[in-house]
C-alpha cells in the first residue's frame, strides 16, 4: 500500500464540492463560528477570587470546555461537573448536584463556587438556586463559599452570552448598595488576560481606584509554580464584588454584550440585563458604555471618559503612545490602504476591530460573528463611518460560509482568532491571529488587543504579515519594504 | 493521602503495600474535576476518522463547537470527517421538537456533500426533547439511497465506553453489506487504530512486506466501503483495549472471525504484533519474513536509541492515559529508554488492565483509576517524577510543576507507533526531560 502522507498545502482541501450559496449552511451549522455558554460563564468565574466553577450537567461539557480552554490558555483550568447520569435525568439533578457541590467544597474549600447550568439541566427545568438553597440548609459546615448561579443553555445563546450572564449574576447576588465611593467599576468583557493587566495599568497609572470584573489576568495566566495551587491566585474579590454598588460609576466594554441575542428568550429574558445596567437601575451607578478601547477613536473615548470621570487628564505616558501609535499609522498607510479584511469571531471585538481597520484604510470587506444579537450590522455601520457601504456584514454565520464568502471574494487577509486558519491555507491568504481562541500557538493568553500599545501591536502586526506576503511572494524578494 | 475524595480512595492502589484490587469502571463522582469525557465522546473518537462519511451531531451547538478537526487522523483522501456539522439547536427546536431541523439538515448536507453514509449523533437534550432520531434517520436513508446511521450517543447514558459500543453497533450494521468484493488469501482488518500522525500507513506497510494485506481499518483513514467488505478477511487485529474489542467480538460472534489483541507501541510489542499474524496464517514465508523486517527495522533503531537511553536512565515518569492498555505499552517503553514507571493511570481501565499493570510495575509504583488534577499533582510531587506522559488536559498540570510532559493522546502530530514511531517517541522524551529550561524552575 502506498502511504499517501500529502503534505502539501491543500491537505484540507476536501474532494466534495464546496456547495456555494451555503445551502447545507442554512439549515446545518458548518464549523461553527461560536462556543457554547457555560464555557464563557466558565471564564468569567475563573476571574473571581478563589471562585471553583461547577458545570450542572453531563460530564462531557465540562471536559470539553476544559479542554478548549486549556488549549488556549495553557494553563490549568479546573472545571467541575455534576456529571449527570440516566436517573438525573429522568428524576432531576438534585442528588447530584448537591454532590458536587460538596465534593468540591471539600476537595478545594472554594471562596466561592460558580454554577453554570447547561443545556440538559435547562431542558429537564431543574432550579439551581433551590438546589444551593437546600445545601445550605443541609450543610452543617460552619463556613459555606459564596454561590453564584448562571443560567447558560446554549440553545439560548452563545458563550458571549454565557459569560455576561455570570458577570451580571455575581453582581445581581453579591453587590450591595451603601455610600457612593471614589471607585469605578470596569467590565471588560471577554478580553485576554493581558488586557486586564492592561487595563488595570491604565487605572493605576490615573490613579483611580478601580474594581475590574471579572479579573482572570492572574488565574488564567499563572507565573510558575512551587507547588500546585489547587485555586489560582487572584482574581476579583468578593469584597470588591460587594463594593461595585457604591461606585461612582461603571464603564462597560463592548456595545453588543448580551443584548440581542437573549430578548428571544422564551424562559426568562429578564437575563438580558448586563451587570451595570443592573448596577444603574439598582444602585444609580452611571454606565458609560463603549466598544473595545482598539484604535486611535475608541481608545481616545475610553481615555477621555476615565479623565471626565475621575476629573484627572490622562498621564503623559498615554500621550506618548497615542503619538507614536498615530506615527506608525503614516509610515505604514500604504502597505494596508485599500486592501480587504475579513474580521470574524465575538461581535465586541468585531465591531472594535472593524473601527480600527476602518480608521487605517483597509476595507472591511466581511464583519462576520456566530453570534447571533442581530445588531452586529447597525453598530458596524456606526463605528466604521468610512467604508460603511462596503461591507458585508453577518450575524449567525459559521466558518463554512466565511470559506464560500472568501472563495468568492479573495480577500486579502482574515484577522481573527485561529480556526480559520484552514481557510487561510487553502486560499494563501494571510492571517493576524487574535480574540479567542489561539489554539495553533503559542500566547493566545497574552496577545494585547486594548489600549494605545495594544493596538499598536496589532498594526504591527497586521502589517507586517501583509508585507510579509508580498515579499514570500515576490519574485526576487527584497531587503527594504 | 488524605487529599483523595472519599469514594475515590480504591481506586488508587500502590504496588508492594495495598493489596486489594483497585475499584474500577465506576461512574466519575460528581463534583470531581474527572479527566474523562461522555458517551458522545466515545463514539465520535470511534468514527471519526471514517473520511468519506457525513457526521453530523444533533443537539445544540458546543458538543460539535468542541469536536470540530480535534484529532490528528490523516485521511488519503477525502476530508470530510474534518468538518463539524451540527442541528445547532435553539430554544424553538427544544420546545418544538428538533425533528423538522434533523431532517432538513441531512437532506441539505447529503445533496451538497454527497457523502457515503451519515452518521447522526444524538447528545444528551435530544432523548429529553423527545425526538425520533431513528426514524428520521430511516427516513433519509429511504430518500437518499445512503445509510443514514443514528447513534444514540446521550452523554449521560453511561461514560466514554459505552460511547464506544454505539459506535461498534453502527459499524457492525454496515459490516457484510459487501457480499461482491473478493479479497486475497491473507487478509486482516485493523481495529482500534485512528492513524493518527499517519500511523495506520506504517503499519499497514509493514504487513504488507510480510504479504498481508488490510482489508479495512476501523476506522483509521477509514471508507464506508472498506467497513462494508470487512467481513471478508481471515483475522481482526486489535490495537487499545478500550474502544474497538466489542466490535471484534460481535464480528467473531457473526461471521466466525477470530481477533487478537496487540498494541503498536514499543518495540517488543510492535515486533509481537508482526508475528502473531505470520503465525496465525501459519506460513512460515510469512514468519520468515516477519523475522527479516524486525531484523532490519531493529538494526536501524537501536544505535539510535542508545544516544536517548544513555542520558534517560534512571528517571522517572507518570503516566496517565485514556485507554490501561496504552499504559502498558508505555511502561515497556519507557524501561526501554533505562526510566522507571512511578505513576501510572487510566480513564477507562478494567482489573485485567490493572492487574497487568501491577505485575508489570516496580515496588512503590503507584496505580490509579479515573484520577484528577488534584491527586495527579500531589502523586508527582511524592514520587519526584522527571516526566509525565498524558493527554492535553494533563499538560498544564505537569509544566506549572516544572515537569516535563510528552503527548499521547489523539491530536499529536508525531508517530509514536511501530519503529519509526519509538524512536520519535524517544526523540520525545528525551526533548522533554533533558531540556535546559528545567533549571529555571529551581
Ligand atoms: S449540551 Fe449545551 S452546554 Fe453541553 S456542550 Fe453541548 S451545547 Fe454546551
Ligand atoms: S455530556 Fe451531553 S451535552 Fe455534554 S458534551 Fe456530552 S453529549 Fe454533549
Amino acid at each position: 500500500m502506498e502511504t499517501p502522507i500529502s503534505k502539501d498545502k491543500s491537505t484540507h482541501t476536501n474532494s466534495f464540492s464546496h456547495p456555494s450559496g451555503g445551502l447545507g449552511g442554512a439549515v446545518a451549522t458548518r464549523n461553527a463560528c461560536k462556543l457554547c455558554a457555560p464555557l464563557g460563564a466558565s471564564v468569567a468565574f475563573k476571574g473571581i477570587r478563589g471562585c471553583v466553577p461547577i458545570i450542572h450537567g453531563g460530564q462531557g461539557c465540562a471536559t470539553y470546555i476544559r479542554r478548549y480552554l486549556i488549549s488556549h490558555y495553557k494553563e490549568p483550568v479546573d472545571i467541575a461537573s455534576s456529571n449527570f447520569t440516566e436517573e438525573s435525568t429522568i428524576f432531576g439533578g438534585g442528588a447530584n448536584c448537591l454532590a458536587a457541590i460538596e465534593n468540591v467544597i471539600s476537595q478545594y474549600q472554594p471562596e466561592v463556587i460558580g454554577m453554570a447550568t447547561t443545556c440538559l439541566s435547562e431542558t429537564i427545568g431543574d432550579d439551581v438556586k433551590f438546589y444551593i438553597r437546600n445545601y445550605k440548609d443541609l450543610s452543617d459546615r460552619e463556613t459555606l463559599p459564596h454561590f453564584i448561579s448562571a443560567s447558560t443553555p446554549s440553545y439560548q445563546g452563545s458563550h458571549i452570552d454565557g459569560f455576561h450572564e455570570a458577570v451580571a449574576s455575581a453582581v445581581k447576588s453579591i453587590a450591595e448598595g451603601g455610600e457612593k465611593g471614589e471607585h469605578l467599576n470596569i467590565f471588560p468583557g471577554f478580553v485576554s488576560p493581558e488586557d486586564i493587566r492592561q487595563i488595570k495599568t491604565i487605572l493605576e497609572d490615573f490613579t483611580i481606584p478601580s474594581i475590574l470584573l471579572p479579573d482572570y489576568s492572574e488565574t488564567l495566566d499563572n507565573p510558575i509554580w512551587e507547588s500546585y495551587h489547587r485555586i489560582p491566585e487572584g482574581g476579583t474579590p468578593i469584597e470588591s464584588v460587594k463594593k461595585c454598588g457604591s461606585a461612582r460609576a461603571s464603564i462597560e466594554l463592548g456595545t453588543i454584550l448580551n443584548k440581542g441575542s437573549l430578548s428571544g428568550r422564551v424562559k426568562n429574558n429578564a437575563l438580558a440585563t448586563t451587570a451595570a445596567e443592573y448596577l444603574q437601575e439598582s444602585f444609580g451607578v452611571e454606565n458609560h458604555r463603549m466598544p473595545l478601547p482598539l484604535g486611535v477613536n475608541n481608545c481616545d473615548h475610553f481615555f477621555e471618559t476615565l479623565s471626565q470621570i475621575s476629573g484627572k487628564s490622562i498621564p503623559m505616558k498615554y500621550t506618548k503612545e497615542r503619538g507614536r501609535l498615530i506615527d506608525s499609522y503614516v509610515d505604514g498607510h500604504k502597505y494596508v490602504f485599500g486592501k480587504r479584511a475579513v474580521v470574524y469571531g465575538e461581535e465586541d471585538l468585531v465591531v472594535a476591530l472593524s473601527s480600527f481597520l476602518n480608521e487605517i484604510g483597509i476595507e472591511v470587506a466581511l464583519a462576520a460573528s456566530g453570534g447571533e444579537s442581530g445588531r452586529l450590522e447597525d453598530e458596524i455601520r456606526k463605528y466604521c463611518p468610512e467604508n460603511t457601504p462596503e461591507i458585508t456584514v453577518q450575524n449567525g454565520y459559521d466558518y463554512e460560509m466565511i470559506h464560500e464568502w472568501c472563495i468568492e471574494n479573495k480577500p486579502d487577509i482574515l484577522i481573527g482568532n485561529s480556526k480559520a486558519y484552514y481557510i487561510a491555507r487553502e486560499l494563501d491568504i494571510p492571517i493576524v491571529r487574535c480574540g479567542f481562541p489561539i489554539h495553533d500557538r503559542i500566547g493566545g493568553q497574552r496577545i494585547k488587543h486594548v489600549g494605545y500599545t495594544g493596538t499598536q501591536e496589532l498594526f504591527d502586526q497586521i502589517i507586517n504579515e501583509l508585507i510579509g506576503y508580498k515579499q514570500d511572494h515576490s519574485e526576487v524578494g527584497y531587503k527594504y519594504m | 493521602m488524605n487529599d483523595i475524595l472519599k469514594e475515590r480512595q480504591n481506586q488508587v492502589v500502590t504496588k508492594g503495600k495495598d493489596d486489594a484490587a483497585i475499584a474500577c469502571g465506576k461512574a466519575s463522582v460528581a463534583g470531581s474535576v474527572s479527566q474523562r469525557a461522555c458517551v458522545f465522546c466515545g463514539s465520535r473518537v470511534v468514527l471519526y476518522p471514517i473520511a468519506d462519511a457525513l457526521h453530523l451531531i444533533h443537539g445544540p451547538v458546543g458538543c460539535a463547537a468542541y469536536t470540530w478537526d480535534i484529532r490528528g487522523s490523516l485521511s488519503s483522501g477525502p476530508q470530510l470527517h474534518r468538518l463539524s456539522f451540527t442541528t445547532d439547536l435553539k430554544e424553538k427546536e427544544v420546545v418544538f421538537g428538533g425533528e423538522p431541523k434533523l431532517y432538513q439538515a441531512l437532506i441539505s448536507l447529503i445533496d451538497n456533500y454527497k457523502p457515503k453514509a451519515a452518521f447522526v449523533y444524538a447528545t444528551c437534550i435530544v432523548g429529553v426533547i423527545g425526538d425520533d432520531v431513528e426514524a428520521v434517520c430511516r427516513r433519509v436513508t429511504r430518500e437518499k439511497g445512503i445509510d443514514v446511521l443514528a447513534i444514540m450517543s446521550e452523554g449521560f447514558n453511561g461514560t466514554k465506553k459505552d460511547g464506544y459500543k454505539l459506535a461498534c453497533g453502527a459499524l457492525s450494521k454496515l459490516i457484510g453489506t459487501d457480499q461482491t468484493s473478493i479479497v486475497p488469501e491473507h487478509s486482516i482488518n485493523i481495529l482500534g487504530d485512528f492513524n493518527l500522525a499517519g500511523e495506520l500507513w506504517m503499519l499497514a506497510e509493514y504487513y504488507r512486506r510480510m504479504g498481508v494485506n488490510m482489508v479495512a481499518c476501523m476506522t483509521g483513514d477509514g471508507r464506508i466501503d472498506d467497513v462494508r467488505k470487512a467481513h471478508k478477511a481471515k483475522l481482526n487485529v486489535v490495537q487499545c483495549s478500550g474502544s474497538m474489542t466489542y466490535l471484534a467480538k460481535d464480528i467473531e460472534d457473526k461471521y466466525g472471525i477470530p481477533f487478537m489483541k496487540v498494541s503498536y507501541f514499543g518495540i517488543e510489542d510492535m515486533s509481537d504484533a508482526l508475528y502473531e499474524v505470520a503465525r496465525f496464517f501459519k506460513s512460515d514465508e510469512m514468519i520468515q519474513k516477519a523475522r527479516e523486517l524486525v531484523r532490519e527495522e531493529l538494526s536501524k533503531l537501536l544505535p539510535e536509541l542508545q544516544k536517548y537511553r544513555a542520558q534517560l536512565e534512571g528517571k522517572k515518569a507518570a503516566i496517565y492515559v485514556g485507554g490501561a492498555f496504552k499504559a502498558i505499552s508505555l511502561v515497556k517503553a519507557l524501561r526501554l529508554l533505562g526510566m522507571k514507571t512511578v505513576v501510572v493511570g487510566s480513564q477507562t481501565g478494567n482489573q485485567d488492565d490493572y492487574n497487568l499493570l501491577k505485575e508489570l510495575c516496580d515496588e512503590g509504583t503507584i496505580i490509579v483509576d479515573d484520577s484528577n488534577p488534584n491527586e495527579l499533582s500531589e502523586f508527582v510531587k511524592q514520587t519526584g517524577a522527571n516526566l509525565f506522559i498524558g493527554g492535553v488536559k494533563e499538560r498544564p498540570i505537569a509544566f506549572k510543576l516544572g515537569l516535563g510532559f510528552c503527548d499521547h493522546n489523539h491530536e499529536r502530530k508525531e508517530a509514536l507507533a511501530g519503529y519509526e514511531g519509538m524512536l520519535n517517541f524517544a526523540k520525545e522524551v528525551h526533548a522533554s526531560v533533558c531540556s535546559p529550561v528545567w533549571k529555571f524552575m529551581k
